[in-house]
C-alpha cells in the first residue's frame, strides 16, 4: 500500500478492516447486502455457478441459491428490463453489464424505461448496473470503453465511479440502498492493481460525495477511477504541493467540493481516461468557470482520451489513453502557467 | 436475516396474493380451462376461434356480463370524448385510441385478480378503467392538467396508476413486455401466486425485445401473460410486410402456448386470458394470445388511414365489438334490449361528468417541472381493483359503479 493510498483510506478508528483487492471489495459489498437482506438479487450472464467473467460473483451461486443470483440469456436488454419490473416489484437487482460496453444493447430499457419512471409516474426503480470499464490490455473498441458521459445525459441515472477499495465497498452498499437506477462504474485496470484496508461488515459511502485525497496548495487535479491514481503518482513523482480531489459520484456531482479546491488552489486539471468532448471534464470545466473564474490563476486544463474509439494494438492503445507522462506533462505546464 | 423497510411493506401483498390463490384454489374444479388452450395453430380462421368456441360459460354471472359491455361502452364513450376535445384544440400534441379493440383490453384485465400487476398500453384504455381509473383522469392526462394521471409529466396513454398496480408504457415498443416479465421473476423468486399481464401490437413482435421478452419468460418459466394484438396495421404497415409467420407461432419455440381468438369478442378474449393467467398463477409460466382485431381509427388523429382498403375497413365495421356483444347478450345471454340500452347510457353518463371533471382540473404548476427526477424511497405499488366476481368479497366491490 502507498502512503497516498494509506492517506486515501481515512477510516473510523474503530471499525475493522481487511486488506482486499477492489475486484475483492465490490463482491464483499455485495455479498454483504445480499446477507442483510434477502431483496438482493444478482442478474447477468455467466454471474452463476461460473462466478462472473471476471469473478466478481465467484460463490455467490453456492451461497445464495438460483434464485437469487440468476444467470441470464445474452440479451443485455433484457438484463435491464427485467431488473426494472422485478425492482418495481420489491427486489434490488444488481446487473452485471459483462463489460461496460456492452450497456449499449440494453440502452434503450436503461435511460427510456428505468431513468424516466419516477419522473413520469411516481415509481422508484431501484436497480444497481455494474459496468467493469476501462483499458490498458488490448481489449480494443469494444472492451475498453468509459461510457459514463452517456449516462450522464439521461436524467434520472445516478453514475458512481469508485477509484478506491474502500469506496468500491461503500458506494456498492449505497447504490444497492438507493431507490433509484444507479450505474456503477468498475474500473477493470483497477480490479486486482489496487488494493486498500476495506472495513469489514456494513461499509457505505454516501452517494454524491467527493474526497480530497491529497492535499495540496499549487494546484488541484479533479479525476475519477484509474485517472485518481495516474494524479497521485504524477504528484508524488514531481513531488509538487499538489491537490487531488476523486469524484466518486458523477451524479450527484460534488460540487461544493469541486470548488472549494479550485478556489483553494487556482488551477485546475480535470482528468479521466474517457473521451474528451461533452466529457465530465467539460462539465466540471463549466461549473468551476461559471462559479469560480476570479479565483483562477490558469484557465482550466483537461487530460482525457482523444475523441477516438479505442484502438487494440498496444502502442495505439497507449497513444490514446492517458499515460502516467501525459498527467505529470499536464501538471508540469499547469503548475508553470 | 435482517429485511429492508420495503421488503416489510410488500409483505402485505404477499398475503393478500396467497389469499387470492387460496380463493382460487377453491374454484378450480369448476373454472379450470386450462384443457382447452391450442398450441401455435396456425390453421386458425380468419378472426381466430369463434366466441361459441370458447365462450365465458359459467365463468361469468349476469353481473360479469353487465360489467363487460359497461367497460366496453365507457372506453368508447370516453375516447370519443377525448377525439372532440382534440378537435377543440384541448390536447396538445395528437391524440391516439383503441377505437375497435375495446374487447381485447376489457376482456384481458377482467381476469386479473387485485394483486396481479398490467403494463398497460395505448390501444387499451379498458384495462385501466377495469383496474379503477376513473375517466376524468384518463381526460385530464391528455390535457396535460394536474388532475391527470401523471399531473401533466407525461401524456396522452403513457400513464399507470401505480396504486392500481399499472406501469405506464413508454413509447418504444415492446419495452413494457421486459418489465412485466421482470415483475414476473420477482414472483417467482418469492414464490408469489402472482402474475404479470401486459400488451403489445403486432408490430412490436418485429423488434429485438420482443424475441428478448419471449425467451426470458419462457427460459425461467413466469407467470406473465402476454397478450398480442393484431389490428392489422403498424401505423401504416401491413402484416405481410411485417412478418413472414404469424407471431403466435413463434410462442412454442419459446417454450410455452400461443393461442388466438376472436379479439373483438370480449368473452372469446376474457375466456382465454383467464385460463392463461391461471396457468400462470399455477406455475406452468407464459403463454402468449393473439386476439385478432382491427384498428378502426388511425394510428393517431393526425392519419386519414388512406392505406386500408376500403372493403378491408367495410368488413370489420360489420363486426364491431361493442355492438356484436350487446346483440349476443339481448339474443343468447338472457339481456333485455333496455338492458343494454340502460349501461351504454350509463357509460355516456358517466362520461360526460368525466369531461366536466376533466376540465374543472387546473394546467400543473411549472413549478413542478423539476420535481421528481429522483426517487427518495421505494413504495410498493398498490393493488388493482378487480370486478371479475371470482374476486368480488372482501376484496373488491364489482367495480361498476366506480367506473
Amino acid at each position: 500500500m502507498t502512503a497516498t493510498e494509506m492517506r486515501a483510506t481515512s477510516l473510523p478508528e474503530e471499525s475493522s478492516t481487511r486488506e482486499m483487492t477492489y475486484l475483492e471489495a465490490i463482491s464483499d459489498a455485495l455479498r454483504e447486502e445480499m446477507r442483510r437482506d434477502e431483496t438482493v438479487i444478482c442478474f447477468g450472464q455467466d454471474i452463476g455457478a461460473f462466478g462472473g467473467a471476471f469473478k466478481v460473483t465467484d460463490g455467490f451461486f453456492e451461497e445464495f441459491g438460483a434464485e437469487r443470483v440468476i444467470d441470464a440469456p445474452l440479451a443485455e436488454n433484457a438484463i435491464i428490463g427485467a431488473a426494472t419490473g422485478a425492482a418495481i416489484e420489491g427486489l434490488r437487482p444488481v446487473c452485471e453489464m459483462q463489460f461496460a460496453d456492452f450497456i449499449s444493447c440494453g440502452f434503450d430499457q436503461l435511460v427510456n424505461v428505468a431513468a424516466k419512471l419516477h419522473y413520469r409516474q411516481g415509481v422508484a426503480v431501484p436497480i444497481v448496473v455494474r459496468l467493469p470499464s476501462g483499458g490498458g490490455f488490448s481489449g480494443g473498441p469494444f472492451h475498453s470503453q468509459n461510457p459514463e458521459a452517456w449516462f450522464l445525459q439521461a436524467p434520472g441515472l445516478k453514475v458512481v465511479a469508485p477509484a478506491f477499495a474502500a469506496d468500491a465497498k461503500g458506494l456498492m452498499a449505497s447504490a444497492i440502498r438507493d431507490p433509484n437506477p444507479v450505474c456503477y462504474l468498475e474500473h477493470k485496470g483497477l480490479y486486482r492493481n489496487i488494493r486498500g484496508e476495506v472495513p469489514e461488515g456494513e461499509h457505505t459511502v454516501p452517494l454524491g460525495e467527493a474526497r480530497v485525497v491529497r492535499e495540496g496548495e499549487e494546484a488541484s487535479v479533479i479525476a475519477y477511477g484509474s485517472s485518481v491514481h495516474l494524479a497521485l503518482e504524477a504528484a508524488e513523482a514531481l513531488g509538487e504541493d499538489v491537490e487531488v480531489l476523486d469524484l466518486r459520484s458523477l451524479c450527484p456531482l460534488d460540487t461544493d467540493s469541486i470548488l472549494a479546491t479550485a478556489r483553494k488552489t487556482g488551477k485546475v486539471l480535470v482528468a479521466h481516461e474517457a473521451t474528451r468532448s461533452c466529457g465530465v471534464g467539460a462539465e466540471v470545466a463549466a461549473i468551476v468557470t461559471e462559479n469560480a473564474f476570479e479565483n483562477l490563476d490558469a484557465p482550466v486544463r483537461r487530460l482525457t482520451a482523444p475523441d477516438v474509439p479505442i484502438p487494440f494494438s498496444p502502442p495505439l492503445e497507449q497513444s490514446v489513453l492517458p499515460q502516467l507522462d501525459d498527467m505529470k506533462e499536464a501538471l508540469r505546464e499547469l503548475l508553470a502557467y | 436475516m435482517k429485511r429492508s423497510d420495503d421488503a416489510v411493506a410488500s409483505e402485505g401483498a404477499r398475503e393478500r396474493a396467497r389469499d387470492d390463490l387460496r380463493r382460487l384454489a377453491g374454484h378450480n374444479g369448476e373454472h379450470s380451462r386450462r384443457g382447452d388452450h391450442t398450441v401455435g395453430n396456425g390453421a386458425t380462421a380468419e378472426h381466430g376461434t369463434t366466441a361459441e368456441q370458447t365462450s365465458g360459460g359459467d365463468l361469468l354471472d349476469r353481473e360479469d356480463r353487465a360489467n363487460l359491455l359497461l367497460y366496453m361502452a365507457t372506453m368508447r364513450a370516453a375516447e370519443e370524448r377525448g377525439l372532440t376535445l382534440y378537435r377543440q384544440g384541448k390536447v396538445p400534441g395528437s391524440f391516439y385510441d383503441g377505437c375497435g379493440q375495446e374487447a381485447i383490453s376489457v376482456g384481458a384485465a377482467y381476469a386479473l385478480a387485485p394483486t396481479d400487476r398490467m403494463c398497460i398500453l395505448h390501444r387499451d384504455l379498458g384495462a385501466h378503467f377495469v383496474r379503477g381509473v376513473t375517466p376524468d383522469r384518463y381526460l385530464a392526462n391528455y390535457m396535460g392538467r394536474a388532475g391527470g394521471v401523471t399531473g401533466g409529466k407525461d401524456g396522452n396513454m403513457h400513464f399507470g396508476d401505480r396504486g392500481l398496480g399499472c406501469v405506464g408504457m413508454v413509447s418504444m415498443l415492446p419495452d413494457m413486455a421486459l418489465v412485466a416479465t421482470g415483475m414476473a421473476m420477482a414472483f417467482k423468486v418469492r414464490h408469489e401466486p402472482r402474475v404479470a399481464m401486459t400488451f403489445f401490437g403486432e408490430g412490436s413482435t418485429a423488434n429485438g425485445q420482443w424475441h428478448e421478452a419471449m425467451n426470458l419468460a419462457g427460459v425461467q418459466r413466469l407467470p406473465v401473460v402476454f397478450i398480442l394484438e393484431n389490428n392489422q396495421f403498424a401505423y401504416s404497415t401491413p402484416n405481410d410486410l411485417e412478418f413472414a409467420v404469424d407471431p403466435v407461432e413463434r410462442a412454442h419455440t419459446y417454450g410455452f402456448p400461443g393461442v388466438t381468438v376472436d379479439g373483438n369478442d370480449v368473452e372469446a378474449v376474457f375466456e382465454s386470458a383467464q385460463a392463461a393467467v391461471d396457468r400462470a398463477r399455477a406455475g406452468d409460466g407464459p403463454t402468449l394470445i393473439e386476439c385478432r382485431t382491427m384498428r378502426m381509427h388511425g394510428h393517431g388523429a393526425h392519419d386519414d388511414m388512406s392505406y386500408v382498403p376500403p372493403e378491408m375497413f367495410e368488413e370489420w365495421s360489420q363486426r364491431d365489438p361493442i355492438d356484436l356483444y350487446s346483440s349476443r347478450l339481448v339474443s343468447d345471454l338472457g339481456f333485455g334490449p333496455e338492458d343494454v340500452d340502460r349501461i351504454r347510457a350509463e357509460a355516456a353518463a358517466t362520461v360526460d361528468e368525466a369531461a366536466a371533471k376533466a376540465l374543472e382540473s387546473p394546467m400543473p404548476d411549472p413549478e413542478i417541472a423539476t420535481d421528481g427526477v429522483f426517487a427518495e424511497r421505494w413504495e410498493a405499488l398498490g393493488d388493482g381493483k378487480a370486478p371479475w366476481s371470482r374476486w368480488t368479497g372482501e376484496h373488491n366491490g364489482n367495480g361498476r359503479t366506480e367506473t
